[in-house]
């Protein structure tokens, strides 16, 4: 099935996936959080009728179109990316993974892209309340892109509703409800969604901040800053809510990502939840080395996360890769071992059914079968393969978090020295919620790493390692569009960050 | 009741659904016509941001129907999306850049500190608007002209050409194809901006540009139909499914499908009308003759490559690993279930149109362009 495996190809698919996933993630919180703050600030606008709201409305939806427009750019890298550089995975689980893409197009992107044209050249063309509906139809249509691409993403986490056709070796769907409402699929979309909301209420804070320190537009600061507070505030509970519930599933569906999340090698019963640590970076599964070299926890905590059991066993690394039949853990490499001979299996009843030979065709139809689920297996070279990068997890899920718990406490706040006409006083709560956008940020990002990297090696979680999916291209053609989106990822970054400022500097109109 | 139907029939319905959505795309290219023929058609800034503003209340709609191709393409037939764009790597990398230009150029060519000047934009419009709709027709091309790859028995797309896809665009009938669309794309971009824009001298420039194009694109029309009617064609077996080279199949296949011959008639006649409209009736509709027109032409050359036995996207490597609507599709639960999420799709054009219709009551001038400011306007 795989010729000889070019590995630095590989790599370098995965290293230009993930640049173009972290680029575009740079402006895709920003369009799901800040679309619907133009539509509270609007709403505000139309059932008060003052003018202030809407210029706030216009300055911020100045600052959403250049941010807009690198996000769209960005998107369509993702969506060739999926087979330029993933052709096999595009084949071979193209009947499940597309359907949302095409969703995506038919609910979403259309919705955004006309109604964008309203929202922005609409203030003298249309009724105030059809240009409110259009503000919210972006706010709605953004957030529906982010679903149908979430579900898709939420499916590679967790492959559900589809089962493998040795007829034509390609994943096919079974029923497209399990795919969509998938506890994987709903905790990305939530999770990923009111995070966003909260990154796009840190933007407004922070350039709000910055008038206020620099005492420019002091009335409009204070509105968005209250408006974008009370919203965070909630986001950020969300956030909490449904991050528990995604660690939840992790712990259930992709148990070796929860345990690399924790730098967890021997399972525990009653496991605690490390709040900080140091792993040892010279740990490798099945030696005896510590894990860390120092690490505080929460005991019994990580059970709970887990199995919502404080008493309950959390298999570590070391039982995933070997096993612990003690706690019905199967090991990687048994599930190695039967998925080589379901490789081998799949190909005698492909050649069987080459030459003709029916009789012994079924008979390798009937084998494969039953070890089918292990097929992903068989492409591993080694059990140890399966274990993803440890401190990349673990402190990537601890910034994530650690952040998570400041930001309410920061927007709590601010709601507060608002209310109380207090926030342009306060110098170190502004120089906090300036900075706090560029925290925001690593937040957001440190949750796609923990989600991304946490399933390496496998494009589909257990059915198909990246060395599988890949597409029949050397690694010096990857790495050349690597270093191409490389560039022209930075020219674009310098363009809009520069805009962005100046737009910022020019602030709002006043009366 | 869409679950009833055969699996060849929902292949069939997909295939007509995606050239439906590629047809659109090639009509909204007037976007891109647009852009190649700002730098001719404006005589001052002014003018040249009053077609850019114009263009930019609709590129977004054209970007967003090339993405549901290719998501559509994907969903319907997994094995083409794999085997091209795995395969075709250069050519579709090529044609990615042009679009990704574009998308940034009409939100940042005006705005003040943009770091590479309102020129780079422009030309980056350009840019998408000539090269990037030349590999795409190149592209297309390959559908007739057959494309060099080989499939394994895992469908795994192994490229035999070094240039990976770019090699398409030294064959005749494609690049044809390519300059073809350019100058439709300008023909259509010049009766759109004579539609919306309110500014009689640029109105007047604009009927002439559609003229003009339209009798540049000739030739090359010319190429493309001649080639079409001779040349051989990839052929299906029904029984076996085996692939031969045919004599005159496209031939055959017009022949074969009179509903696609009256297709290809109807809309060469609509897009001519459209500008005989536009250039000797002072007409300001023909983008309304014109643009259906180029949509049923690109249904008649889609239906023509992958309907009456053919194979739609073909190797001339290996006669037997080519794609054929039948080998290249989803399974018959995916198809049925997508059938269902295209129902939407009327709803989707309903609220396109009338959007379409409330922005555009008033034509665009100058003033507005001014009136809308410097935050809004492109």
């Amino acid at each position: 099935m795989i010729e000889a495996l070019d590995l630095s190809m590989v790599n370098w698919a995965r290293a230009q996936f993930a640049l173009t996933a972290m680029f575009h993630w740079i402006f895709v919180p920003l369009t799901l959080g800040l679309s619907f703050l133009l539509a509270f600030f609007e709403t505000l606008y139309v059932r008060t009728g003052n003018e202030v709201w809407k210029r706030i409305t216009k300055f911020w939806m100045s600052l959403f179109a250049i941010n807009f427009a690198i996000g769209v750019a960005t998107g369509i890298i993702l969506e060739f990316e999926f087979g330029t550089n993933w052709s096999n995975y595009s084949w071979m689980v193209g009947d499940i993974f597309g359907a949302p893409l095409a969703a995506e197009g038919i609910f979403a992107f259309f919705i955004e892209a006309t109604f964008f044209a309203v929202m922005f050249f609409g203030w003298n063309r249309v009724s105030k309340g059809f240009h409110l509906l259009s503000t919210w139809m972006v706010a709605i249509g953004s957030n529906l892109s982010a679903l149908w691409i979430l579900v898709a993403n939420g499916w590679m986490q967790y492959p559900v509703g589809m089962k493998f056709n040795p007829e034509s070796a390609r994943f096919e769907m079974e029923n497209f409800f399990e795919v969509l409402l998938s506890p994987v699929a709903v905790g990305k979309f939530t999770h990923a969604t009111s995070s966003s909301f909260q990154l796009a209420c840190l933007f407004v804070v922070a350039v709000c901040s910055w008038f206020l320190l620099r005492r420019r537009h002091q009335e409009m600061a204070k509105r968005s800053i209250i408006v974008a507070s009370i919203f965070g505030l909630f986001a950020s509970g969300f956030v909490a809510f449904t991050g528990d519930e995604a660690a939840h599933t992790a712990g259930q569906v992709q148990p070796m990502k929860l345990a690399a999340m924790e730098g967890l090698y021997d399972g525990e019963v009653g496991a605690p939840l490390l709040i900080f640590g140091i792993p040892n970076l010279d740990k490798r599964p099945g030696d005896d080395l510590p894990a860390f070299h120092e690490a505080v926890g929460i005991p019994y905590a990580l059970s709970f996360l887990t199995n919502r059991s404080f008493n309950s066993f959390v298999p570590g690394i070391n039982d995933l890769l070997y096993g612990n039949p003690e706690h019905g853990v199967m090991g990687v490499t048994e599930k190695m071992a039967l998925g080589k001979q379901a490789v081998e299996q799949l190909a005698f009843y492909k050649g069987a059914k080459k030459v003709g030979n029916e009789a012994a065709a079924q008979q390798a139809l009937v084998g494969f079968e039953e070890i089918s689920p292990y097929l992903g297996y068989g492409y591993l070279n080694s059990a140890e393969e399966a274990v993803p990068p440890i401190a990349l997890n673990f402190f990537s899920f601890r910034i994530m978090v650690g952040l998570g718990i400041f930001f309410p406490i920061l927007f709590l706040v601010f709601v507060f020295a608002t209310l109380y006409d207090k926030v342009a006083e306060q110098k170190w709560l502004l120089v906090t919620g300036v900075a706090s956008l560029f925290l925001g940020y690593i937040a957001s990002e440190a949750g796609w790493v923990v989600a991304e990297v946490g399933r390496q090696p496998w494009a589909i979680q257990g059915l198909l390692p990246v060395s599988v999916a890949r597409s029949n291209l050397t690694a010096a053609t990857v790495a050349g569009t690597f270093f191409m989106f490389l560039f022209l990822f930075t020219v674009l970054l310098v363009a809009e960050v520069r805009i962005m400022l100046k737009q910022i500097a020019i602030g709002p109109e006043e009366n | 009741m869409i679950g009833s139907l055969e699996l060849t029939q929902l292949q069939q319905l997909w295939w007509i659904i995606c050239s439906l959505v590629g047809a659109l795309f090639i009509f909204m290219n007037f976007v891109q016509g647009g852009q190649t023929l700002m730098f001719t058609l404006a005589k001052t800034p002014e003018e040249k941001t009053l077609i850019i503003n114009s263009l930019g209340r609709k590129w977004e709609l054209t970007f967003t129907t090339l993405v549901l191709f290719g998501g559509a393409l994907f969903a319907a037939f997994p094995l083409f999306y794999a085997t091209s764009f795995g395969g075709a790597y250069w050519v579709w990398i090529a044609i990615l850049f042009t679009f990704i230009i574009q998308a940034v150029s009409y939100e940042f060519r005006r705005k003040p500190n943009n770091f590479l000047g309102a020129g780079t934009y422009e030309a980056f419009l350009f840019i998408n608007g000539s090269i990037g709709l030349l590999l795409i027709g190149a592209a297309v091309g390959t559908f007739f002209t057959g494309s060099n790859f080989l499939l394994n028995d895992y469908n795994f797309v192994k490229w035999q050409h070094p240039l990976r896809g770019l090699e398409a665009a030294f064959n005749l009938f494609n690049i044809s194809l390519g300059v073809f669309l350019i100058f439709n794309a300008r023909t259509l971009g010049a009766l759109y901006l004579a539609n919306n824009l309110n500014h009689d001298e640029l109105v007047g420039r604009c009927r002439r540009a559609a003229f003009v194009n339209l009798l540049c694109s000739l030739p090359f029309l010319l190429i493309i139909l001649g080639g079409l009617l001779t040349m051989d064609g990839y052929a299906v077996d029904a029984a076996t499914g085996a692939v031969s080279l045919e004599a005159g199949k496209y031939l055959d296949n017009l022949l074969g499908m009179p509903v696609v011959l009256l297709l290809l008639l109807a809309g060469l006649l609509l897009v001519v009308a459209g500008v005989y409209l536009a250039h000797y009736r002072k007409s300001t509709q023909g983008i309304w003759l014109s643009g259906p027109g180029t949509v049923l032409v690109v249904l008649a050359l889609l239906f023509i490559a992958g309907f009456n036995g053919t194979a739609f996207y073909p190797s001339k490597v290996d006669l037997q690993s080519s794609l054929t609507i039948y080998n290249a599709s989803s399974s018959h639960y995916t198809l049925t279930a997508m059938s269902y999420i295209a129902l939407a799709v009327p709803v989707v054009l309903a609220y396109i149109a009338y959007v379409w219709r409330s922005m555009d009551a008033g034509k665009l001038s100058l003033e507005d362009v001014a009136k809308d400011g410097e935050n809004e306007a492109y």
